[in-house]
């Protein structure tokens, strides 16, 4: 015959994990919770303030041009910061529901850096260039018109470097160069051919 | 086409990781081959090699034979691997293939083997290698067939053989047309090597199963072209027209035809200078055949590279389901090539095969040869036409003195290069077809010492699939060489 208190300790236990296991999943399941939400909360605060007008060098696949196009963007005053919204709005038009120069769902840019003297670097995600359309036009209008917008946008850029997630490419996807610096001023030539 | 097995063995030679996603695959392919690449490298470095030419129905493919003990021998495990999933392993003393169902075992220094559990005596000894087994070339006739189950001929003299009931044959006609016209019909595409020297126009293949007709000797009965001869050695086969004049030959009927005639006058040598041969060695990196070196021919005449973009891994743009870039690039300068010849235009193919180069071996490859142009290939699924490209160059940049910056290499040639791409824009406006010119930052272009063009052929409708029309292909060629042959006294006075 087993004592009395012994039962009465076995079934106090069985109820501490019964109790403790409930509450572990609780725990998980808010956690899970927390995390899936996570990702939309705000790292830096948002731009705001009063806008300032911007021009935009806008890639329309068909017929394969660049349009100047006038917007306005609220810009911070740090200059790196103005250079990633400036591009972030070009980014904006191309992935609208009717973008003329469609990117891919989740292409970003990561990053703007402006190094001294004239260099600026574009770092991409790896989603814009993984998911990019081949073709050497199509290529070639992605590519001129952030470097012509970046530009036309801030002052002394005299070269521009594009990274993909902070590395070095190849090419964009197949065909546009971005193994090398692009020289703005022939960028600016070439933005002259495609207008 | 050649198949993948190639890339796999000989053609690791050229093929390079061209992604970081490719590379790994790359690598661990090269691992598994290195011995026996490093065996291959050895043996196909000499020009006077003895090689071995083995034409399948759905490949063909060219290996190292070495001299052993008075006999010639071939790696049996490069004959059969491109043939299906083959393979072996050793003890040392004892080599043993499997391929499918079929075992074959041989011992180091022995004739006799066991095949299917089977007797089987080879001619002379078998060779054992670093881990390479060896059988002499006059055994593969009876051995090949207990292997892969399908017959097989050999010209054990001119080391070639037909597996399965392959062969290409060939007729000739001479037309007594004005100018006189020597037509040889094909059963199949052909794409020789083809060279003229004084008084003979010689067509050498490396790839095509072609076979002897009924005298190797053909008479015309013609002064201008007396005679023809076919003659076969060291894995290729020839075939010799000779002549009193100079000749050139097109192609036609998607490579089953080759015409040769009288080359106009405009395209004989310059007088003074011995005719020289026409450098237009194709380049085909998975077989292995010998690689894009500068031909070392001079004087030279307007002389063409054409680069196939992409290829091998690199697929390019997926036109449509099962319709990629590199195939059309291929065909579409394939047109060309036949196209630039029958203008008497030299050409050098990069690319002759779905074999992958990298964009520095195309530029390294085409500034060896020294052309006067440099065409590259693409193929586009947006908007209609042609768009023609020349490089994207930092503005104002020179390169002055002794050395030549590799990524502005294209610099002093890039006028050039503009006025060879107005040519051919405006030979395209001729015949209707919507074209455009822009600069872009596309490599090779920038690295490449001479004038450097490329074109993105679109879609002459909405329909992508009417990229691969004949007709329109056929347009597009005979256009950009209409325009290539309207620029070339200028090209050539700018080099």
């Amino acid at each position: 015959m087993i004592p009395r208190h012994l039962i009465f300790a076995g079934v106090v236990m069985l109820l501490a994990v019964f109790s403790l296991g409930i509450y572990a999943g609780r725990m998980r399941g808010r956690v899970t919770h927390v995390e899936t939400h996570s990702d939309s909360r705000p790292v830096a605060p948002p731009v705001s303030g009063p806008t300032e007008a911007v021009t935009l060098y806008v890639a329309y696949d068909d017929p394969g041009i660049l349009r100047v196009q006038r917007a306005d963007v609220a810009l911070p005053s740090a200059r790196q910061q103005r250079a990633e919204e400036v591009l972030r709005a070009l980014l904006e038009i191309y992935l609208s529901k009717n973008s003329p120069h469609p990117l891919a769902p989740g292409a970003d840019l990561r990053a703007v850096y402006l190094v001294t003297p004239g260099i600026a670097v574009i770092d991409v995600n790896a989603a814009f260039a993984n998911g990019h359309r081949s073709g050497i036009l199509e290529e070639e209008l992605t590519v001129a018109s952030m470097i012509q917008t970046l530009s036309a946008n801030i002052p002394d850029i005299l070269r521009v470097k594009i990274l993909v997630e902070g590395h070095d490419r190849e090419t964009l996807a197949g065909h546009a160069d971005l193994s090398d610096f692009y020289d703005a001023a022939a960028v600016s030539q070439l933005a002259g051919q495609l207008e | 086409m050649q198949t993948q097995p190639h890339t796999k063995g000989f053609g690791l030679l050229f093929a390079s990781p061209s992604t970081p996603r490719s590379a790994g695959r790359f690598y661990r392919s090269g691992l598994r081959f290195l011995p026996l690449l490093f065996v291959l490298i050895l043996q196909a470095g000499s020009a006077d090699e003895k090689r071995i030419a083995i034409y399948g129905s759905s490949t063909n493919y060219i290996l190292p034979v070495v001299d052993r003990n008075g006999h010639e021998y071939v790696g049996l495990l490069e004959i059969i691997e491109p043939l299906g999933a083959v393979n072996s392993h050793t003890d040392g003393l004892h080599w043993k293939i499997r391929y499918r169902d079929v075992e074959a075992d041989f011992t180091n220094g022995k004739a006799r083997s066991k095949i299917h559990g089977k007797d089987f005596d080879l001619n002379s000894n078998f060779v054992l290698e670093g881990g390479r087994g060896l059988v002499p070339i006059a055994s593969l006739y009876a051995l090949l067939p207990k292997i892969i189950g399908v017959p097989v001929s050999l010209n054990e003299t001119s080391r070639r053989l037909f597996i399965g009931n392959i062969a290409t044959h060939f007729t000739a006609q001479l037309n007594r047309t004005t100018p006189l016209r020597l037509v040889l019909n094909f059963t199949a595409p052909v794409n020789p090597t083809i060279a003229t020297e004084p008084g003979k126009l010689r067509m050498v293949f490396h790839r095509e199963p072609i076979v002897a007709p009924g005298s190797p000797t053909l008479t015309f009965d013609d002064n201008t072209i007396p005679s023809a001869t076919y003659s076969e050695e060291n894995g290729t086969a020839e075939i010799d027209v000779n002549s009193s004049a100079p000749l050139m030959a097109s192609f036609s009927n998607d490579g089953h035809t080759i015409t040769i005639a009288a080359a106009p006058q405009q395209n004989a040598a310059v007088p003074g200078t011995p005719l020289t041969p026409s450098p237009v060695a194709p380049v085909n990196p998975s077989t292995g055949t010998a690689p894009p070196a500068a031909p070392q021919l001079a004087p030279r005449h307007f002389f063409a590279v054409l680069d196939a973009s992409h290829g091998g891994d690199d697929p390019g743009v997926a036109l449509a389901p099962s319709m990629f870039e590199k195939d059309v690039t291929l065909a579409l300068t394939r047109r060309l090539r036949q196209e630039l010849e029958s203008r008497g235009i030299s050409t050098l193919l990069l690319r002759d095969t779905d074999g992958g180069l990298t964009l520095d071996q195309r530029a390294v490859f085409s500034n060896t040869a020294h052309p006067v142009i440099y065409i590259a290939v693409h193929a586009a699924a947006n908007g209609k036409g042609v768009r023609v490209y020349t490089a994207l160059l930092p503005a104002g940049e020179e390169n002055n003195g002794p050395f030549i910056a590799w990524d502005t290499a294209q610099t002093r040639f890039l006028p050039a290069s503009q006025f060879a791409a107005q040519g051919v824009a405006s030979e395209l406006q001729k015949r209707q077809i919507q074209v455009r010119t822009l600069a872009a930052p596309l490599r090779p272009l920038n690295n490449v010492t001479a004038a450097a063009i490329a074109i993105e052929i679109a879609p002459p409708t909405t329909d992508v699939k009417d990229l691969n029309l004949p007709a329109y292909q056929q347009n597009v060629a005979s256009a950009l060489a209409n325009g290539i042959a309207a620029v070339r006294d200028r090209l050539e006075v700018s080099r």
